[in-house]
């Protein structure tokens, strides 16, 4: 069943779904990319909310002129104005008022989202009739889509990433240093606002696959995944419409495959399962690597501690010490050096002696700024340099037993 | 405008219900502002819900207590996701915020959608704006009623969990008041004079919490996001000084609160309607009101400071 949900097999309705996600989901990845790049994550959550009374103010309207209050075109084109209407609000206050940011974003959320709820319960007084679709759009509902619906989705992700491709420069810039971007000629605020168009664009888009209240971890979650696994702005927005799309259609396709699964909860928790992936396993930023990377780095010190212990004939009693010079050969079940160890041993001590040579003498100040206690003395001076050093500390002498 | 009789059953106690829930909110929403955390109430509304579909799953029945539990057990687990996220990931806090509480919400939603809930009364909506006008106190006859002993024992339960949660609150922040000023304004400082300002964070959030869940049992999620940002941030147009902003978001609360409820019932009927809309979603309109009339008019709106002349 899911098999051939994932093949698009479950006949027209189910397919127009997934791939209407699919697109909605690349294009809000790549969109969250640059929003969360520019540290305004939430500033979706307040566009999304704002929604609400744009799309029930339509459906009025529209019922009032005799037209199909459910007309998903004009709909979406109420949203639209509305979330416009919020984020000119959320602006006017974060420039002109005292308040910070995430306050103004939490003003116009709720009080937005509020005044929506007041309109759909006028809705519902008016007795319009055929008014149950609105309540689609708080969660999504993609069961009676029709193809008119799916068109207009697909032809504004569509857009959308039509847009992003022609502005992608800009704003990586802008994403990454505002001021740089000024200084450089470019209108950061024009491009801040075309940054925010697009992600008024992907909202109303996304209000009646995942509905409004969701549609934010599409924004957010697939930009923050590929941020695990690359340090390059244009892979990680690649990456994140990868991420976004994938998620948007596996969990498109899950929803159809059985009853009782939502869509955009389904969509959500599946690009939470690839963040949590991303978190554990990516290369370099991912918490098993961290954790590989610190127990790498506590055996190094270890050992070398060890070493030193064993060139000063002190004897060791630390057990992890004990077992990684054995491990290496470096001294026999008992404790006692071998002659490898004793040569390693002897090497190590004549390190820290050079080391601290190099520490002590401001001619190798460049040098002895890259000491950690573990660095091999020969990355960083050249042959002819530790053999100067060496002239200074002595000839070898014979190792204490 | 109406007399005792139909007001003190009908309206009285979903107005004192809303009233104690927008201050319960209002009062730790000051903090939370100021701290730059203001979207802390939105990211813990959010996550009630799949605390609460939990607790039902596992009680089996809507009763407060599990509910309750349930929910302040998601806030706590919500923040330290956040935290951790935070940590392990190195990712900035709003964006770990909005990966958490979008995936629990969801979570949540699909709990509800695969359980089967058609015999009682547990669903998204009514998650979203609660439903303040039911909760009527039905023995009630008129004023008299308040002195009536066997008419105030079934008062509406939420009226006095709200109080008590309302309470609560104003302990919490009356017994921590030096601290919590002090190191919402200066971290730095209060820490030098042995305040441990990590705990006292995590407290706030906690009452924070508890205050959203108990205003959420009652009105919804929609009223405790608005309460927690709008009066404090209209109030911090109004003054600068901490007291003067807390009187302030208290009065705006209140405000609110009344005339929301009061629009959200008799306004229709003064338009020619009948039915009554949304008090929630009125309450939460008619913060925004304010805000948006302080933000215009506000004599300390301006980011510089005191206004000019003083």
């Amino acid at each position: 069943m899911l098999l051939d949900a994932l093949l698009l097999q479950l006949g027209y309705n189910a397919t127009l779904v997934a791939i209407g996600a699919a697109l909605l989901g690349t294009a809000a990845g790549i969109t969250g990319t640059f929003l969360f790049l520019r540290k305004r994550a939430l500033v979706s959550d307040a566009v999304s909310h704002a929604t609400l009374p744009g799309v029930c103010i339509a459906f009025l309207l529209m019922a009032a002129f005799g037209a199909d209050g459910r007309n998903l075109a004009g709909l979406l084109l109420g949203s639209a104005v509305s979330a416009g209407i919020g984020l000119w609000c959320m602006n006017w206050l974060t420039r002109n008022t005292r308040l910070a940011e995430d306050a103004a974003i939490g003003a116009v959320l709720s009080v937005f989202f509020g005044f929506g709820i007041v309109l759909l319960t006028v809705i519902q007084i008016l007795g319009v009739g055929r008014q149950a679709g609105l309540e689609g759009f708080l969660l999504g509902s993609t069961a009676g889509m029709l193809y008119s619906d799916a068109l207009v989705i697909a032809g504004g992700g569509a857009l959308s990433l039509l847009m992003i491709l022609l502005t992608r420069r800009p704003m990586t810039l802008v994403a990454f240093d505002p001021e740089y971007a000024a200084a450089r000629g470019l209108p950061v605020e024009r491009i801040d606002m075309l940054m925010m168009g697009l992600v008024m664009a992907v909202t109303v888009v996304g209000l009646k696959i995942v509905g409004l209240i969701l549609i934010v971890a599409l924004l957010i979650i697939p930009a923050v995944t590929a941020r695990f696994w690359t340090e390059r702005s244009d892979h990680v927005v690649l990456l994140a419409g990868l991420f976004g799309g994938l998620a948007s259609y596996v969990g498109a396709a899950l929803s159809a495959s059985a009853p009782n699964l939502p869509t955009g909860p389904i969509i959500v928790l599946v690009s939470f399962g690839f963040f949590a992936l991303s978190l554990f396993l990516a290369p370099n930023r991912g918490v098993l690597a961290a954790v590989m990377r610190h127990m790498r780095f506590q055996r190094r010190v270890h050992l070398r501690q060890g070493l030193l212990a064993l060139a000063q004939g002190q004897a060791i009693y630390e057990s992890l010490t004990l077992r990684l010079l054995r491990r290496a050969g470096l001294v026999r079940a008992d404790g006692v050096a071998t002659e490898r160890g004793k040569a390693r041993a002897s090497k190590a001590l004549r390190d820290e002696r050079r080391w601290e040579i190099v520490r002590g003498d401001m001619a190798h100040e460049a040098a002895a700024a890259l000491y950690d206690g573990l660095r091999d003395i020969e990355t960083v001076l050249t042959q002819d340099q530790i053999v100067e050093i060496d002239r200074r500390i002595g000839g070898p002498r014979e190792v204490l037993s | 405008m109406m007399n005792g009789e139909e007001f003190v059953p009908l309206s009285l106690t979903p107005m004192l219900i809303g009233i104690f829930a927008a201050i319960a909110c209002a009062l730790p929403g000051n903090f939370l502002l100021l701290r730059r955390q203001a979207l802390i109430g939105d990211a813990i509304s959010h996550v009630v819900l799949p605390g609460i579909v939990v607790a039902f799953l596992i009680s089996g029945a809507i009763t407060a207590w599990p509910m309750m539990l349930g929910a302040a057990g998601a806030a706590v687990v919500a923040v330290m996701l956040i935290e951790a996220i935070r940590r392990l990931g190195k990712i900035e806090p709003g964006a770990a915020m909005g990966v958490v509480f979008t995936t629990m919400f969801a979570g949540g939603v699909l709990l509800l959608e695969q359980t089967d809930t058609s015999t009682v009364h547990l669903d998204v909506e009514h998650a979203l704006y609660g439903n303040l006008e039911s909760l009527i106190w039905l023995d009630a006859v008129g004023w008299s009623s308040l002195l009536d002993p066997e008419a105030l024992r079934h008062l509406p339960v939420e009226l006095p969990r709200m109080a008590l949660t309302l309470v609560g609150v104003c302990l919490f922040i009356a017994l921590f008041w030096r601290a919590l000023k002090i190191s919402t304004f200066d971290e730095g400082f209060a820490r030098t004079m042995g305040i441990r300002t990590n705990a006292l964070g995590l407290g706030l959030v906690i009452t924070a919490a508890v205050a959203a869940v108990a205003a959420f049992d009652a009105v919804g999620s929609i009223i405790v996001i608005a309460m927690f940002i709008c009066p404090p941030a209209a109030a911090r147009m109004m003054t600068n000084r901490l007291e003067g902003q807390i009187a302030w978001s208290v009065g705006f609360a209140m405000v609110s609160a009344v005339l929301g409820y009061v629009l959200a019932g008799y306004g229709p009927l003064w338009m020619g309607g009948s039915d009554a809309v949304s008090a929630a979603g009125m309450i939460a309109t008619v913060s925004g009101v304010i805000l948006a009339i302080s933000a215009k008019f506000g004599p300390c709106r301006s980011r510089a400071g005191a206004p000019a002349g003083i």
